[in-house]
């Protein structure tokens, strides 16, 4: 049995608590990377991070998306979508495509 | 295109060709991985944008549910409410094999301890709180969904540029690098049999030559002692 986590600024991931899902509150750059690192090296298999967050950590969200496991996931936070979870599916399009096909209408 | 540096030999010739079967054949049969896992991730990669469509529109009905109830609450309220929760989610990954890329599959199972969502006493808490929960309990499933679709899309799209960057060195190196040496090597071969003809030839003359010499000498000393 694996676990749910996520990361972001506290307002946003309060309400996953009653859900059961881990929260990992973190601000600055410093303190998501760690929870990326730790969450990734124990048993979670989903991490869900704000938008806000996943910019602050651009590289290790990278990193481990060649992996199986975890599944880093961005979703917007509590300030509203900046579009940048569609962008990780855009990009994912244009990586395997070599063009944007998708959206472009 | 460069050649290989190889001795232009026939032992080499035939090892060359049949590694150019082998590239053709390499080359085929992972232009058809590509096609099928380029089919395979269209699909996935539409159902992916559709999810995350879903998902962030829960969310955010979700958070402005629960922004409501943070009005309405006290901070230490909220806190004390939501502390410790009723269910717990854990999620059991098997792995599915799509085109040989292993992908997870995300299997979600929530154990709660009671029957409902809400892990708090209702004399405390407001009306709020419950629509807020309830909202950030409809907005799992997408999530959990979205989380595999897009992991999915993710890992495949990574393969299929693996595959293509195969495919391409395949066909713009290897296979034009075989082909040419085979061609040098034939090339050179040909020369070699044709200086071994001229070679003969021109021993053919000198020893005729030298024959006719010889015979026209023996005939000047006979015609000399008659």
């Amino acid at each position: 049995m694996s676990k749910v986590g996520i990361i972001g600024d506290k307002d946003s991931i309060l309400g996953f608590l009653a859900l059961g899902i881990d929260i990992f509150p973190a601000y600055n750059a410093e303190e998501v990377k760690k929870a990326i690192h730790k969450l990734a090296e124990k048993d979670y298999a989903i991490i869900y991070i704000t938008e806000q967050a996943s910019l602050m950590a651009k590289e290790s969200i990278a990193k481990y998306k060649d992996f199986e496991l975890p599944a880093i996931i961005v979703i917007p936070g509590v300030g509203g979508s900046m579009g940048l979870g569609m962008n990780e599916v855009r990009e994912s399009a244009k990586r395997a495509i070599g063009a944007d096909i998708l959206f472009s209408e | 295109m460069a050649r290989l540096n190889v001795n232009p030999t026939r032992m080499e010739m035939s090892r060359l060709k049949q590694l150019l079967k082998t590239a053709t054949r390499g080359h085929k049969l992972l232009k058809d991985k590509l096609d099928e896992l380029m089919k395979q991730f269209l699909n996935i990669v539409r159902e992916n944008k559709r999810l995350r469509e879903e998902a962030e529109a829960a969310l955010e009905n979700a958070y402005k549910d629960f922004i409501i109830a943070r009005a309405v609450l006290s901070e230490s309220v909220l806190g004390e409410s939501l502390m410790i929760p009723q269910q717990s989610v854990a999620v059991k990954v098997t792995k599915k094999n799509i085109m040989s890329v292993n992908v997870p599959v995300f299997d979600f199972q929530a154990e709660e301890s009671s029957g409902d969502i809400y892990p708090y006493g209702l004399a405390f808490s407001s009306g709020e709180l419950d629509s807020a929960m309830l909202s950030f309990s409809n907005a799992m499933e997408p999530l959990l969904r979205l989380a595999e679709s897009e992991k999915t899309a993710q890992l495949l799209a990574q393969e299929i540029e693996r595959t293509r960057r195969r495919v391409n060195a395949l066909e713009n190196v290897m296979i034009p690098n075989y082909q040419e040496t085979i061609k040098y090597i034939t090339m050179k071969l040909e020369e070699n049999e044709r200086a071994g003809t001229t070679r003969l030839m021109k021993v053919k003359d000198m020893v005729l030559k030298k024959a006719l010499e010889e015979k026209k000498k023996r005939e000047d000393k006979g015609e000399n002692i008659s």
